[in-house]
């Protein structure tokens, strides 16, 4: 299957086999509840099983704050 | 995984919950949280009039798109920092989402109105760019606002954000912001208009699937002087501790709401008065905004008045 990810960059990479996208997230070393998984506009939870033949977005969801805050810590506005 | 309420196919699991839901379900839990959000705090009522800061994000084109659907009387304000490709898709995803609701979106642009942009920051001052940034962003949402007659600022700030800033404000013992971190904050007699965070019960997760799920086309990308921030720590270390017992990032946001941010008002009382410069609320002499740009015209200046001063010397020179 193809996996697009776009963290920190947008890269492509190609996986054989079928597997539940829990151990996919597994072995890219992501958090599950960092990522949405979207096959075709469709959000799948990580209990369904992603075919040879799919093509699977893991988009990030987690949003960066304000680089180098000297007193604000938080996300930017 | 089946949804709760009808057994569909689930399209979201939402663990802090114990739940799962299909997609219209979901997108019908996500409005209750707002709505939620908005009576329980009474951040505005259906007649007030909304401004929603819009970045082109998720969690801001979410928001909007909420109320939106809500039937609040809202309009955007995109603010053009002048980022590099950055600023430029992500005002065209505002403009996008504005034109296909027949929505009101405002824009000021930086360089055209006050004649510098974030981009040039570095090269100009020692100013950390998200600094000069947060500053701007934070005056021209608060004039705006007061100058065309809008009741409250509301901004995308979720669960997950305020989570993450509870726990660096924690860590530093910064009394004054703790005082000051609340999805709601009134108008003040001084002049800083009243802001809101509607989604501040919903994690990112969620206003991430929100917006997929509604055909949102947001920019995923993110700024490039946000790489490395600090805020992005303080999530994974909630996101681990999340992982284990979820519920712990609601938890602690809403214990400090519920039991502890009383105990720090008050603390450090701030006396507000106008900037003499443009009239804004501020603490100091001349507002953070207004120093800004005096900084940055100063360095133009002298940087104008270096290449004549080379030109002339070259001119020189090539005639004897
Ligand atoms: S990351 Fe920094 S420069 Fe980028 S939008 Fe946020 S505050 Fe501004
Ligand atoms: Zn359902
Ligand atoms: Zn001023």
């Amino acid at each position: 299957m193809k996996v697009i990810l776009r963290h920190p960059k947008r890269r492509e990479v190609e996986l054989a086999g079928r597997r539940r996208v829990e151990e996919l997230l597994k072995e890219l070393n992501v958090h599950p509840d960092t990522v949405l998984v979207i096959r075709g506009g469709e959000l799948l939870t990580r209990d369904v099983v992603v075919r040879e033949d799919d093509v699977i977005e893991v988009r990030p969801v987690i949003s960066g704050g304000a680089g180098a805050p000297r007193r604000r810590a938080g996300r930017c506005e | 995984m089946r949804c709760r309420k009808c057994g569909e196919k689930a399209a979201i699991e939402i663990r802090r919950h114990n739940t799962a839901f299909c997609a219209p379900h979901f997108v019908d839990h996500f409005r209750d949280q707002v709505e939620r959000a908005i009576r329980g705090q009474r951040m505005f009522g259906p007649d007030q009039r909304v401004l929603v800061a819009v970045s082109g994000g998720k969690d801001s084109l979410a928001l909007w798109d909420v109320l939106l659907d809500l039937g609040y009387r809202t309009s955007g304000l995109y603010i053009g920092l002048g980022i590099g490709a950055y600023s430029a898709e992500s005002q065209q995803k505002c403009e996008t989402f504005a034109a296909a609701r027949g929505a009101d979106l405002l824009v000021v642009d930086l360089a055209g109105e006050y004649g510098f942009d974030i981009g040039e920051i570095p090269t100009l001052t020692r100013r950390a760019p998200c600094s000069a940034c947060g500053l701007s962003k934070r005056y021209l949402f608060n004039k705006v606002a007061r100058e065309r007659g809008f009741d409250v600022v509301a901004t995308g700030h979720n669960l997950d954000d305020e989570a993450a800033t509870l726990l660096g404000n924690v860590l530093h013992w910064q009394a004054g912001y703790l005082a000051r971190q609340s999805p709601l904050l009134e108008e003040s007699a001084a002049g800083l208009a009243r802001k809101v965070k509607p989604l501040y019960r919903l994690g990112e997760l969620e206003t991430a699937a929100y917006a997929v799920l509604r055909g949102i086309d947001y920019i995923v990308e993110e700024c490039p002087n946000s790489v490395g921030a600090t805020s992005l720590r303080y999530k994974e270390a909630l996101n681990l501790l999340e992982a284990t017992s979820p519920g712990t990032k609601m938890m602690f946001l809403q214990g400090f709401l519920d039991r502890a941010r009383a105990l720090f008002v008050g603390q450090e009382q701030v006396a507000l008065h106008d900037c003499p410069q443009c009239g804004q609320p501020t603490t100091g002499d001349a507002c953070a905004f207004c120093r800004l740009i005096g900084e940055v015209q100063r360095r133009k200046a002298e940087r104008a008045e270096r290449r004549a001063r080379r030109a002339v010397a070259a001119a020189a020179s090539a005639q004897r």
